[in-house]
C-alpha cells in the first residue's frame, strides 16, 4: 500500500515491541507537568494507557501498510541482534504474513480495552488503583507483541511468560467472586504447560543447532531425527495446548473467564489463546514435521472431542435453573472455537491451516467484543448469572445494544457472511482432505463430530439470545449504547463483517505463507 | 627433593587480605572504645571490598603458585577463571552479609569484634576453597569456612535456639569432614598423591587390587562436600541452623557456604575425579533431583503465619535452588566439563545476588516485625513500595519467571545443560520442581501487594517508628542492581556457559 524502506519497517517492528514496555515502566512514575491534566494522577495514567495503546495501533497500521502484500511469505521488517551469545540468544524480530494480522488484532484489542478502562476505571472489592492496573496491562501487551514478533525459540518462550504475571494479577486484583482460586489455577495450568515446552525448545535447539526459528523452518525437520522430533512435539505441544486450551487441559479457562474483569477476559480470549495456535503454527508445524504428522491424528481427535464438549457444556449452563453463568459460557465456547482452530491444524493441509489462522483472528475479535458486551451487560444489570439474566428484553428495554449482542452471538455460531464462518468452513473442508498418510476415515469422524458441535453451538447462542433479548418489556429501558461503548465495540462488529463478507483480506496474507511453512502439500 | 616454593603474594591477595583484615578487627577491638565499635563493620565491609578489588590483576585467570619446585606444573593453588569468579561470588556474598550484619551488630546481643573476625575467617577460607589444586588445601579451605560459621551460627547472647543450632551444625558438619578425610585417605592410599593433575591421570586404574578402595575413597570424599552444599539427604541442619542464626549469617550461609560446598564439589569431581564420571554422575544426578523435590516440597508446606516462616521459606528454597545448582554437575559427567560448569556458575552468580537480595529486605521488615512471619509482609508495598518491589522482582528471579528475565535465562542455561548431558529425566524432574516453587514464590510476591492489616491495636513496641538502616537499604539497592543489570544483559553472567572456566 504504501512503500516504506528497510530500516523504517525494522524501526516500526521494533517499537512497537519496545513502546508498551516503556510506556509500563512510565505508568509507575509521576506524569510530568505538561501532561498532567483534569482528575488527578490516575485519570493522567488512564490517559496514558489510551496513548501509548493507541500509538503502538497507530504503528501497527503503519507497518501493515508498509508490509510487502506481494510476498506475505517472506521475513519482513527483520531485525537481527546478537543478545546472548553464550546461549546463542538472539534478539532476532519479524512478521510475515502468518503473524501480521495477529499483531494487529493485539494492538486493537489492548487499545481498546484501554479506552474502555479510561471511561470505566478498573473496580473491586479490595482493588488498587488504576496505576497498576495501566502498567499491567501495557507490560500485557508487550508480551503479546513480542511472542507474535519474535523469531527466536527463547525469545519467543521469554515472551510467551512475560504474559503471565500481569494476567495474574489483572484477574487476582481487579477480578470478581472466587477470583485468587481462579488466578492461580490460570498460572500453575500454563507454568506448568510451559516450562515442559521449555524442555521441547531446548531439545530442538540443542539438537538442532540453533535457535533460528527461520534457520529451523527452512531445515524442515532436517537434522532432527525422528525421536527428537517425537519428543520435541509432545513437549511443545502439551505446553501450547494449555494455552490454546486444548480439551482436556481447558479446565482453568472457564474459571478464569468468571472471575477475570472485563479488560481481562477480552485480552485472555481475544490474544492470550491465541498465543498457544500461533505456536503450533510457526514452531511444531514447520520445525518438526515428522513429529506433527505422527500426532495429528491425535491432536485432531482431541480437537473434535473439545468442539462437542464445549458446545455441550454450554447447552448445560444454559439450561434454565442450572446456575450458568455467562462469562462461563464463553469460555466454554471458547474451548469448542479453538477445537476448530486446532482440527484445522491437525489436518496438515494448506486449507485447513489456513482455517485455522482465520478462525483465530476471527475468534479474537467476535469474542473480545462479546465480553465486552457481557462486561457492559453486567454493569447495567448486575449479573452475569444466566437464571437471572430471564426476561431481561433488552430488544424492548435497549435495542442497539440488543441488537449488537445478538449480533455477535450469530457471528460466533457461524453464520455465513461474518467473520466466524470462514475459518471453520476451511477447517473442515481440510478434515475431508487431510494430508497424505493421515487416516482420512479418521478425518472423516472428526469432521462429523465438528458438523455436529456447529449445530449445537448454534442452538445454545439462540438460547442465549432468546433468554437475554427477547421476551415482554416489563420494566423501565436500559442505558443503551453511550458514545464510549460505541468507539471500543463498534472496530470489532466492522472488523467482523469485513472479515466475513472479504475473507481474502486474511486469506491472501495467510496462504503464501502457510505454504511456505507446508512445503510438499498440495492441498 | 626441594621443599622452598615460590609464593606469588598477588595472587593469593585475595583471601589473604580477608584473613589480615579478621586479625585486625579482633585487635582493633580490644583498643577501640565502646563508641566508636561500630566502625569496626565497616572496616570488616572495606577489607572485604578491597579483596573483591585484588581480584581484578587476575582476571585473566593464568596464575598460579605454591607450585613444586621440581615440576612446576604442580601448583597448590590456581587462580583460573574458575577460581577468580567463585572468590568474587563469595567475596561479594560476604560483602552484603556484611552490610547486613551493621545494623544487627549495633545491638548490644551480639559481640562485634568476634562477630566480624569469625565472618573474615570464613570468608577468607570461602575465598581460598575455589582456587585449591590440591585435597589438603581443598580440606583445609572447607574447614577455614565452616568452623568459624558455627560459632556465628551460636553467637547471640541470650538466644535460646542458637547454640542448639550451633551444635546441631557443629556436629554434622564435623561427622561430614570426618567422613571426607576418610575419603580422601583411601584416595590418597590409591592414587599415591593429593594434586588433582596427578589423581586425574592416576585413577582409575593403577593397581587393581586398589581400585575398590579407590571407588569408596571417591564416594566418602563426595559425601563429605555434599553435607556442605545441603544436599538432600544430607540438609537435615538446614532449617533448624537458619532459624537459630542472625539472619545476616543465615544469608552468609546459604550464599557463601553453599557456594564453598558446591565449588568444592565442582573440583573434586571435574579435576580429581574425572575417570570416575559413570561413579559421581548418576549419583548427582539423583542428589540434585531429590535436593530439588525435597527442599520445595517443605518450602511449599510453610505456613505463613508460623513465627519465622518468612527465614523458613528461605532455607528450604536454598535447599530446592541448591538441587537445580547441582544439575550441571551431573551433566558434567557425560558432557565436556567446563561447559556444565559455566552453566552452575552463572546460576550461582544470580542466585547469590537475588538470594542476599530477599536477606536484605526480610531483615528490614524484621526490624518492625521480630516474629519474621510470611504474614508480615503483606501489603508491604503501601509502606515501602521500593523494598516490596525489590523483593518481588527478587522472588520473580528465584521463580525463574518475567520480569526476573535473569532467572529465567539461568534456569535455560541449566536446562540446556541436562539436555545436553541427555538427562532428559532430571530435567523433567527440574521443570516440574519449577512449577511447584513457582507456587511458594508467588504467593509471597502476591502477598506484598495485598491490601494491609488493619492496624493491630497499638503496643509499646509498635508505637515507636523504627529507623530506616542505611546499610539495609545499600545492600537491598546492591543486589537490585547487580539483578538489573543481569536481567538486562544476561551475557554478564551467562558469557561462562560458553567458555571453558578450567
Amino acid at each position: 500500500m504504501i512503500s516504506l524502506n528497510d530500516t523504517t519497517m525494522r524501526l516500526l517492528l521494533a517499537a512497537v515491541v519496545v513502546l508498551p514496555l516503556l510506556g509500563a515502566g512510565a505508568a509507575l512514575l509521576p506524569a510530568p507537568p505538561g501532561l498532567r491534566g483534569p482528575g488527578g494522577r490516575d485519570r493522567d495514567v488512564l490517559r496514558h494507557g489510551v496513548t501509548v495503546t493507541g500509538a503502538v495501533l497507530v504503528l501497527t497500521l503503519l507497518l501493515a501498510a508498509g508490509f510487502d502484500h506481494d510476498r506475505p511469505a517472506d521475513i519482513q521488517a527483520e531485525s537481527d541482534l546478537r543478545w546472548i551469545p553464550a546461549l546463542d540468544v538472539r534478539l532476532h524480530l519479524g512478521v510475515d504474513g502468518i503473524s501480521l494480522p495477529l499483531l494487529v488484532l493485539t494492538a486493537l484489542l489492548t487499545f481498546l480495552c484501554a479506552l474502555h478502562t479510561y471511561f470505566r476505571p478498573p473496580q473491586g472489592p479490595d482493588a488498587p488503583g488504576p496505576i497498576p492496573f495501566v502498567a499491567l496491562l501495557l507490560l500485557l501487551e508487550a508480551g503479546t507483541l513480542a511472542t507474535f514478533a519474535a523469531l527466536d525459540l527463547v525469545l519467543f518462550f521469554l515472551a510467551f511468560e512475560t504474559v503471565l504475571i500481569p494476567m495474574y494479577f489483572l484477574i487476582a486484583r481487579w477480578g470478581g467472586a472466587e477470583r485468587a482460586a481462579a488466578a492461580w489455577k490460570f498460572i500453575l495450568y500454563t507454568v506448568v504447560g510451559s516450562v515442559v515446552m521449555l524442555l521441547g525448545l531446548l531439545l530442538i535447539g540443542v539438537r538442532g543447532g540453533t535457535f533460528d526459528m527461520v534457520a529451523l523452518a527452512e531445515a524442515n525437520g532436517a537434522g532432527l531425527s525422528h525421536t527428537t522430533q517425537l519428543l520435541a512435539v509432545l513437549a511443545i505441544g502439551l505446553g501450547l495446548a494449555v494455552k490454546t486450551p486444548m480439551w482436556p487441559l481447558h479446565s482453568w479457562l472457564p474459571d478464569a473467564h468468571t472471575a477475570a474483569p472485563t479488560t481481562g477476559s477480552v485480552l485472555l480470549a481475544g490474544v492470550l489463546l491465541k498465543m498457544g495456535t500461533y505456536g503450533l503454527v510457526r514452531i511444531a508445524l514447520p520445525i518438526a514435521p515428522e513429529g506433527m504428522h505422527t500426532f495429528a491424528p491425535y491432536l485432531g481427535a482431541f480437537a473434535a472431542a473439545g468442539i462437542v464438549y464445549g458446545s455441550l457444556a454450554c447447552l448445560a449452563l444454559v439450561r434454565q435453573g442450572a446456575g450458568g453463568d455467562l462469562k462461563r459460557l464463553i469460555a466454554y465456547s471458547s474451548v469448542g472455537h479453538m477445537g476448530f482452530v486446532l482440527l484445522g491444524i491437525a489436518t496438515l493441509t494448506r486449507g485447513g491451516v489456513n482455517g485455522a489462522l482465520f478462525a483465530n483472528v476471527a475468534h479474537g475479535l467476535i469474542t473480545g467484543l462479546l465480553f465486552f458486551l457481557v462486561g457492559a451487560l453486567k454493569e447495567r444489570v448486575g449479573t452475569t448469572d444466566l437464571d437471572r439474566l430471564t426476561n431481561v428484553t433488552l430488544y424492548a428495554r435497549s435495542p442497539r445494544f440488543g441488537g449488537l449482542l445478538a449480533f455477535t452471538a450469530i457471528a460466533s455460531l457461524g453464520l455465513p457472511g461474518l467473520a466466524g464462518f470462514w475459518g471453520e468452513l476451511l477447517a473442515m473442508l481440510g478434515a475431508f482432505h487431510p494430508a497424505d498418510g493421515l487416516s482420512r476415515p479418521a478425518f472423516l469422524i472428526y469432521l462429523a463430530l465438528a458438523g455436529l458441535g456447529t449445530l449445537l453451538t448454534a442452538a445454545y447462542l439462540l438460547l442465549v439470545v432468546r433468554r437475554v433479548c427477547m421476551g415482554d418489556a416489563r420494566d423501565e429501558p436500559l442505558q443503551d449504547l453511550r458514545a464510549p461503548e460505541y468507539a471500543a465495540f463498534a472496530p470489532l462488529a466492522v472488523l467482523t463483517v469485513l472479515a466475513g463478507l472479504w475473507p481474502a483480506v486474511l486469506l491472501d496474507l495467510t496462504n503464501p505463507a502457510v505454504a511456505a511453512l507446508l512445503p510438499g502439500v498440495a492441498r | 627433593m626441594n621443599l622452598t616454593q615460590n609464593v606469588d603474594w598477588a595472587v593469593v591477595a585475595p583471601p589473604l587480605i580477608a584473613a589480615v583484615t579478621a586479625v585486625v578487627v579482633l585487635i582493633a577491638d580490644l583498643f577501640l572504645p565502646a563508641a566508636r565499635r561500630p566502625l569496626l563493620g565497616w572496616l570488616a565491609a572495606g577489607g572485604l571490598a578491597l579483596a573483591a578489588v585484588a581480584l581484578l590483576p587476575l582476571r585473566d585467570g593464568d596464575r598460579t603458585t605454591f607450585c613444586l619446585a621440581d615440576d612446576p606444573a604442580l601448583c597448590a593453588y590456581t587462580a583460573d577463571r574458575f577460581a577468580v569468579i567463585v572468590q568474587l561470588l563469595v567475596l561479594g556474598g560476604a560483602f552484603l552479609a556484611a552490610l547486613l550484619s551493621i545494623p544487627e551488630t549495633a545491638d548490644d546481643d551480639i559481640p562485634g569484634g568476634e562477630f566480624w573476625f569469625l565472618l573474615l575467617s570464613s570468608a577468607s577460607g570461602a575465598a581460598l576453597l575455589p582456587a585449591a589444586r590440591d585435597l589438603a588445601t581443598l580440606i583445609i579451605a572447607l574447614e577455614v569456612t565452616t568452623l568459624p560459621a558455627y560459632a556465628l551460627v551460636g553467637l547471640r547472647r541470650g538466644s535460646r535456639t542458637g547454640p542448639e543450632a550451633a551444635l546441631k551444625f557443629f556436629l554434622t558438619s564435623v561427622t561430614a569432614t570426618a567422613v571426607a578425610l576418610l575419603g580422601v585417605s583411601f584416595v590418597y592410599a590409591a592414587g599415591g598423591s593429593l594434586f588433582f593433575a596427578e589423581l586425574a591421570t592416576a585413577l582409575p586404574g593403577g593397581d587393581p587390587q586398589l581400585a575398590t578402595l579407590a571407588e569408596a575413597g571417591v564416594a566418602l570424599t563426595l559425601v563429605g562436600f555434599a553435607f556442605k552444599a545441603a544436599a538432600v539427604p544430607f540438609h537435615f541442619w538446614v532449617p533448624e541452623t537458619y532459624l537459630g542464626a542472625p539472619l545476616p549469617v543465615a544469608g552468609y550461609l546459604s550464599v557463601v557456604g553453599k557456594a564453598a560446598g558446591l565449588a568444592g564439589l565442582a573440583l573434586v569431581t571435574t579435576l580429581a575425579f574425572p575417570g570416575y564420571g559413570d561413579l559421581w554422575g548418576p549419583a548427582l544426578g539423583l542428589l540434585a533431583g531429590l535436593t530439588m523435590t525435597v527442599g520445595n516440597a517443605a518450602a511449599l508446606r510453610t505456613d505463613p503465619d508460623a513465627p519465622h516462616s518468612a527465614v523458613r521459606l528461605l532455607a528450604w528454597s536454598s535447599v530446592g535452588q541448591a538441587g537445580y545448582l547441582l544439575v550441571p554437575l551431573a551433566a558434567a559427567a557425560y558432557t565436556d566439563h567446563g561447559e556444565a560448569l559455566g552453566a552452575t556458575v552463572a546460576y550461582a552468580l544470580m542466585y547469590a545476588a537475588v538470594n542476599l537480595g530477599a536477606f536484605a529486605v526480610v531483615a528490614q521488615v524484621a526490624r518492625r516485625h521480630s516474629e519474621r512471619r510470611l504474614s508480615d509482609f503483606r501489603g508491604l508495598y503501601a509502606r515501602r513500595p521500593l523494598s516490596a518491589l525489590a523483593l518481588a522482582f527478587f522472588l520473580l528471579c528465584l521463580a525463574g519467571l518475567p520480569p526476573g528475565v535473569v532467572g529465567l535465562f539461568a534456569k535455560v542455561a541449566v536446562f540446556e545443560a541436562a539436555v545436553d548431558g541427555g538427562l532428559g529425566v532430571l530435567a523433567v524432574v527440574m521443570a516440574i520442581n519449577v512449577a511447584i516453587a513457582l507456587f511458594y514464590y508467588l504467593r509471597w510476591t502476591a502477598l506484598l501487594f495485598r491490601a494491609p492489616p488493619e492496624p493491630a491495636p497499638a503496643g509499646p513496641a509498635t508505637a515507636a517508628p523504627v529507623a530506616v538502616a542505611a546499610p539495609l537499604t545499600g545492600a537491598i539497592g546492591l543486589a537490585a542492581a547487580a539483578a538489573l543489570a543481569f536481567s538486562g544483559a544476561p551475557q554478564l553472567i551467562l558469557t561462562f556457559v560458553s567458555t571453558s572456566l578450567i
